[in-house]
């Protein structure tokens, strides 16, 4: 595994003057991932956030050759373009040896683009599939999606007099590619790099369709600082909201284990977003999210074979 | 920007400069400026690896400064900077 | 020596296919397109062809797929019908927006609802301002010559857009006809070999394909597939001379048929023609001046030739087989309008509107317009401008 001196020596697949907004943590999690794959890499990305903010006309942030099509078919594309290059290497009119990733937003991906991504996973296309998780749709003005937490203000399901934010529970996307039986799969957060490396470079290593989930906090839409986007990031996992783990092999597998869980209120009590949360009047919201990390912690612990 | 007629730019919205947005800087975002003392860096490239830009500077493994054409000012490079080290300090820009 | 078979339509372009032997193929089935992929999966089953076939859980991915091995630097292809190329929409328009020359027959079906799956017109209609190219099939000979014709029109380098080719449901595609295959080696040397100037999978040239694209240059590159398809005429023509030199069939953007010295003609597209012909000989039989316009290219329309043939007439009814609801006819007949005004053609146009969801026409149907236009010569009242063939009042 590649060391930060390492990484840092590599071409960079992606440039600055892009126009994520300061602290964008998505923005960072394409660099980690595009970081940890050396070789030659065709990516696509869904319509949102980082696909508007790195492509505007005649300006690009990529150094290497990317796609963007629709909303909804980030996977559909990417596969498309893999099926390309099965055929030209076989006629020989493609000679390198070149990897495929496959960026979308949770909307682009729990939501719009699942069919698509469902697809290309089942057909089991050589390509790696990447979706940022920021938990809401941040691109057309915060949202919610099927990503978004449970309680969480967003546009669409806002914090009102009667209605507290959104009412239902994230989808367990991950466990969803899982079913696929994909030759890899697994959850990963910025703030731990090191494991993001790896599990990148394992999805680009194994033959065959690999998803990682990245949870990618967003400054604006979960209404932090723009300095704080990492450690919102560490503390999902610190509180086993965002569980990092893997698939392979029919088998799930904890790459982190937090030493100490937290409890879900050191991670919302950063985030405008759950505000409300830390009020007397909607303390039980607070306990219902914590039951169901809890749950769905202890859930994933009995299916890694691991003890609470 | 040059503002160039139908017949001159390239068909389907194909770009064909890699990395073209290095010519549109990001730097008069910032409000806040990262201040990067030397002396005081251990060279542990957190801060690099922490930029989303990326905008820390690194030759031959260490890092020479902080590209402000491009920096927007987040913090992230000074709150990842280990504190027995200090060496990335925010300062107000204006 | 070029081969004889009883092909229906979905087989005589799945031939073609299989001549053309595209880098990828991602489709999804739809009646009355499903045959040809069957026939074009046994192909590959079969190893006859190289195409990478990409097997998708949707219209929606087909063309998404098929858009991104394009741009890879694929030569590739699709085929739908109706609610399939519905579910596509968006890409469509993608497609063409992104300059990338794909071909894709549309086996003509309704566009529901409620939901039918036989020949009209409106699956394709519906994205005539897509900015693809349309070339619409008289029989199944002309669906396979459009298919082989439609690579080298795409891919030319003033093109660079994605063409349709169309055949009607079940009447062509489900009906066996006698249809001449070029040799596979003669197919081969004319659709030549694939070379596009950008692709994706040149890792040493990166391009960004499909960027953002705002106030600042979006309206420009929509000039630029302005300008792409005014150019496309031509490029047909000299496809078209190089194809009947292979094969002996020389097509035209329409087809004029006894239209020399006729009084009174209709337009019409597809299948129907040859029915609309035989009615035309029968008149003609029993000296009546009468001719046909076929339409073979509907997008871009052929405005200049059909003024050209219009000149010649005293009279003329236009046979839609789809509706532009809430306009003053169907679309055929609103573009045949719009080349009168100004040019100084000036003559009496009537709209049939015809076969929706894939009602039979007949020749006493088509024989009625002829009467009807003779009634409009004769008395110079034009009458009711929108009428119906074959409907139930």
């Amino acid at each position: 595994m590649a060391s930060l001196k390492e990484l840092a020596a590599r071409e960079p697949k992606l440039s600055p003057g892009h126009r994520a907004c300061a602290g964008c943590i998505p923005a960072l999690a394409f660099h980690q991932v595009l970081r940890s794959a050396p070789g030659y890499v065709v990516a696509g990305c869904a319509t949102g956030c980082m696909e508007v903010v790195t492509t505007i006309f005649p300006y690009t942030a990529w150094n290497i050759p990317f796609i963007h099509n629709a909303f909804e078919n980030s996977a559909a594309t990417i596969s498309g373009v893999e099926a390309a290059y099965q055929v030209l290497k076989r006629k020989g009119k493609v000679t390198k040896d070149i990897k495929f990733i496959a960026f979308g937003g949770d909307g682009g991906t729990y939501d719009i683009g699942l069919q698509s991504l469902s697809g290309a996973m089942e057909r089991g296309h050589n390509m790696l599939y990447v979706c940022y998780d920021n938990e809401a749709y941040m691109n057309t003005g915060i949202q919610r999606s099927s990503a978004t937490p449970f309680a969480a203000d967003t546009k669409t399901a806002p914090v009102g007099k009667v209605h507290k934010g959104k009412k239902q529970y994230p989808k367990k996307l991950t466990e969803i590619i899982i079913a696929h039986d994909v030759a890899y799969a697994a959850q990963a957060s910025p703030s731990h790099w090191r494991d993001l490396n790896r599990k990148v470079e394992k999805a680009l290593s194994i033959e065959g369709p690999a998803f990682i989930n990245v949870l990618a906090p967003c400054p604006p839409g979960w209404r932090f600082p723009s300095d704080m986007g990492l450690e919102m990031a560490r503390l999902a996992v610190e509180t086993c909201f965002w569980p990092l783990y893997e698939f392979e092999n029919g088998k799930r597998k904890l790459t982190y284990k937090p030493k100490e869980k937290l409890p879900i209120s050191e991670w919302t009590k950063h985030q405008g977003r759950f505000r409300h949360l830390h009020q007397e009047e909607n303390k039980h919201l607070l306990e219902q999210a914590q039951q169901e990390v809890d749950r769905r912690w202890n859930e994933l612990l009995a299916l890694c074979g691991e003890s609470a | 920007m040059s503002e160039k007629s139908w017949k001159e730019i390239p068909i389907g919205g194909l770009i064909l400069e890699p990395g073209a947005s290095r010519r549109y800087k990001t730097g008069s975002w910032r409000s806040f400026k990262p201040i990067w003392f030397e002396e005081r860096c251990i060279q542990c490239l957190a801060c690099w690896n922490a930029c989303p830009e990326p905008c820390i500077m690194v030759m031959d493994g260490k890092v020479t400064g902080i590209d402000y054409d491009y920096c927007k000012g987040c913090g992230l490079c000074a709150k990842v900077c280990p504190e027995k080290a200090h060496a990335i300090e925010m300062q107000a820009e204006f | 020596m070029p081969t004889i078979m009883g092909l229906s339509g979905n087989e005589a372009v799945a031939h073609a296919m299989r001549q053309i032997n595209p880098d990828v193929v991602a489709a999804y089935p739809i009646t009355p397109q499903t045959e040809l992929m069957h026939q074009f999966a046994e192909f590959h089953a079969d190893g006859l062809v190289d195409t990478e076939l990409v097997l998708t859980e949707s219209e929606h991915s087909a063309m998404s797929a098929t858009v991104g091995a394009a741009a890879a630097g694929a030569r590739a292809m699709t085929a739908t019908s109706a609610n399939g190329l519905a579910l596509m929409w968006e890409i469509v328009y993608i497609a063409a927006s992104l300059r990338l020359p794909i071909v894709m027959p549309v086996i003509n079906r309704a566009l529901s609802g409620p939901i039918n799956i036989h020949c009209d017109h409106s699956d394709t209609m519906g994205c005539r301002d897509s900015g693809w190219i349309q070339i619409f099939s008289e029989n199944c000979q002309e669906a396979y010559d459009n298919a082989l014709m439609a690579v080298k029109i795409s891919e030319h380098k003033n093109i660079l857009l994605p063409t349709m080719i169309t055949l009607d449901g079940f009447i062509l595609s489900h009906t066996l006809e006698r249809v001449e295959l070029l040799d596979d080696d003669v197919v081969k040397k004319f659709v030549g070999d694939y070379h596009p100037e950008h692709a994706l999978l040149d890792v040493d040239h990166p391009i960004t394909v499909g960027p953002l694209d705002l106030q600042d240059y979006y309206f420009e590159h929509k000039r630029q597939q302005i300008h792409a398809m005014t150019q496309v005429f031509p490029v047909i023509e000299q496809v078209a001379g190089e194809f009947a030199k292979l094969s002996g069939r020389r097509y035209g953007l329409i087809e004029e048929y006894r239209l020399d010295d006729a009084e009174r003609a209709i337009i019409l597209m597809g299948s129907s023609v040859g029915t609309a012909k035989d009615v035309v000989d029968d008149l003609r039989d029993a000296g009546e001046k009468v001719g046909l316009i076929k339409i073979r290219v509907y997008r871009p329309f052929p405005y200049d030739a059909i003024r050209a043939a219009l000149k010649k007439l005293k009279a003329v009814a236009v046979l839609d087989r789809a509706v532009s609801f809430g306009t003053f006819g169907g679309p055929v007949y609103t573009d045949v309008r719009a080349t009168l005004y100004g040019n100084g053609v000036n003559l009496p146009v009537i709209n049939y509107i015809y076969g929706l969801g894939g009602r039979d026409i007949d020749k006493a149907q088509i024989k009625s317009a002829f009467d009807d236009l003779k009634n409009i010569v004769k008395s110079g009242r034009i009458g009711e401008e929108l009428r119906f063939l074959g409907l139930r009042d």
